[in-house]
């Protein structure tokens, strides 16, 4: 599909588009609807339809297979992280109203974080089974690692 | 209850038997996936009606509005969402690995050529 | 009035492409009329106040679903699901539990009842005094990040155990083949 102008065209014009809106999603889901989840897959789906237009081994350089499968596992951790400081700070597991001088504050910060974590789970899941789905029938001979 | 009240209902249990139907019917694995999804998505309806006021609106606090929808059935759907997305791929990719090592993924041939090995 | 036809107009179009990809034979065309069907059902859930919910399902039904289904056929390869051969058996199953559910629904509450017991525990606690314990006007986002941020913290490991069961079943070792038993 690389050959078709009208594609690529439309590609390059819509994924920057895609990307801000996803960010919007992702920060606005405070008033409006909205939050991790959503953001997550609408960032997975955008870079998907890049590989999809510009093939797959140009969507691996632009995201790089390591730092989809870190994201994976750094979102877990972001959120996991959230309630240990909640723990550090003086309260419970995930007590947001520690985290600032504020107990409101504070749990706008905590619910800023968790959805940010949230957020790097989801599109590092989704757009690490599209690689490996789409990677798969063509016998790539690069290794996924150890 | 309202006709809109039964009428909601009913299509919910219409799609939930629709897509058990497809389930416990089809042989094709991939078909069965996509009729596991059609129930769950009538499941999130199953939910989402109940908690919907007529005149009410969503659940985002604003000035001079009166009555909102009831938030929690849509957290709960919303977990629901992402975890039946969870599940489709890894049902998808133990489907993968079955036509590689059957070449089929058809169920009757599936258990013909297990059958076989016993 | 014009809300009720809408949502009747919407459930009615969603059964009829539900019996169309139970009917279906070509997978190809199953996943295209999926990818219909999360369409619709994200307007009957806008048209039910689910704002959160309908985004999340567009994005998830529609978009990721399908290309995840879409790889799967390119790599099972089988186009077609072979012709039943009409059992009675299954339809019947179905008639059955579905009459069972229905008798079901008529123990819940009426619909759209302001004093049925969804909205009369904890949902009015949470859109009165959310806003104000949370600063956080999108009562969905405080009962998902903040009163039930366990659960979450449940789904967001449920979601990576499903992408590391993906990466476990089909990551290539060698070139050529997947790790054989």
């Amino acid at each position: 599909m690389k050959s078709d102008i009208i594609l690529r065209v439309v590609a390059k014009i819509l994924i920057p588009f895609a990307l801000m809106f996803a960010l919007y999603v992702q920060f606005h889901g405070d008033f409006g609807p909205g939050g991790g989840f959503q953001a997550g897959v609408i960032v997975a789906a955008a870079v998907v339809f890049y590989g999809v237009i510009f093939g797959l081994a140009a969507a691996r350089r632009a995201v790089p297979e390591p730092l989809v499968e870190s994201m994976v596992a750094a979102g877990v951790l972001v959120y996991a992280g959230v309630g240990v400081a909640g723990l550090l700070l003086g309260g419970n597991y995930l007590d947001y109203f520690v985290l600032d001088h504020d107990p409101v504050h504070g749990q706008h910060r905590g619910i800023f974080w968790v959805e940010v974590g949230v957020a790097i789970t989801v599109s590092g899941v989704m757009l690490k089974i599209f690689y490996l789905f789409a990677g798969r029938g063509r016998g790539f001979e690069e290794d996924d690692g150890p | 209850m309202t006709l809109l009240g039964h009428f909601t209902y009913w299509a919910t249990v219409f799609l939930m038997m629709t897509g058990l139907h497809v389930v416990i019917s089809r042989g094709n694995l991939v078909k069965k996936l996509v009729g596991l999804g059609i129930f769950q998505t009538s499941v999130y309806l199953l939910y989402i009606g109940p908690g919907k006021l007529v005149g009410g609106t969503a659940p985002i606090v604003g000035p001079g509005i009166a009555t909102y929808s009831n938030p929690l059935p849509h957290v709960l759907i919303l977990t629901a969402i992402v975890v039946g997305v969870a599940t489709l791929a890894v049902g998808l990719a133990l489907v993968v690995r079955i036509r590689e090592a059957y070449g089929t993924i058809e169920e009757d041939e599936l258990l013909a050529a297990d059958a076989e090995d016993d | 009035m014009t809300e009720t036809l809408a949502i009747a107009a919407l459930l009615a179009m969603l059964a009829v492409v539900a019996v169309a990809i139970a009917r279906m034979r070509n997978l190809f065309g199953v996943v295209v009329l999926s990818g219909a069907y999360s369409f619709l059902m994200a307007t009957v859930l806008t048209a039910f106040d689910a704002a959160d919910v309908a985004m999340t399902e567009a994005a998830v039904g529609a978009g990721i679903s399908t290309v995840l289904l879409l790889g799967a056929l390119h790599l099972a390869g089988s186009l077609e699901a072979k012709p039943a051969s009409r059992p009675w058996a299954p339809l019947v199953l179905a008639g059955f539990t579905g009459m069972l559910v229905v008798y079901g629904t008529y123990g819940l509450p009426a619909f759209s009842d302001p004093q049925s017991p969804i909205h009369r525990h904890v949902a009015p606690r949470y859109l009165e005094e959310g806003l104000k314990e949370t600063g956080v006007p999108n009562i969905v986002t405080a009962v998902l990040a903040s009163y039930r941020g366990y659960d979450t913290l449940g789904e967001t490991t449920v979601v990576f155990t499903a992408g590391i069961g993906v990466i476990a079943l089909l990551r290539r070792r060698r070139k050529g083949g997947g790790a054989k038993p």
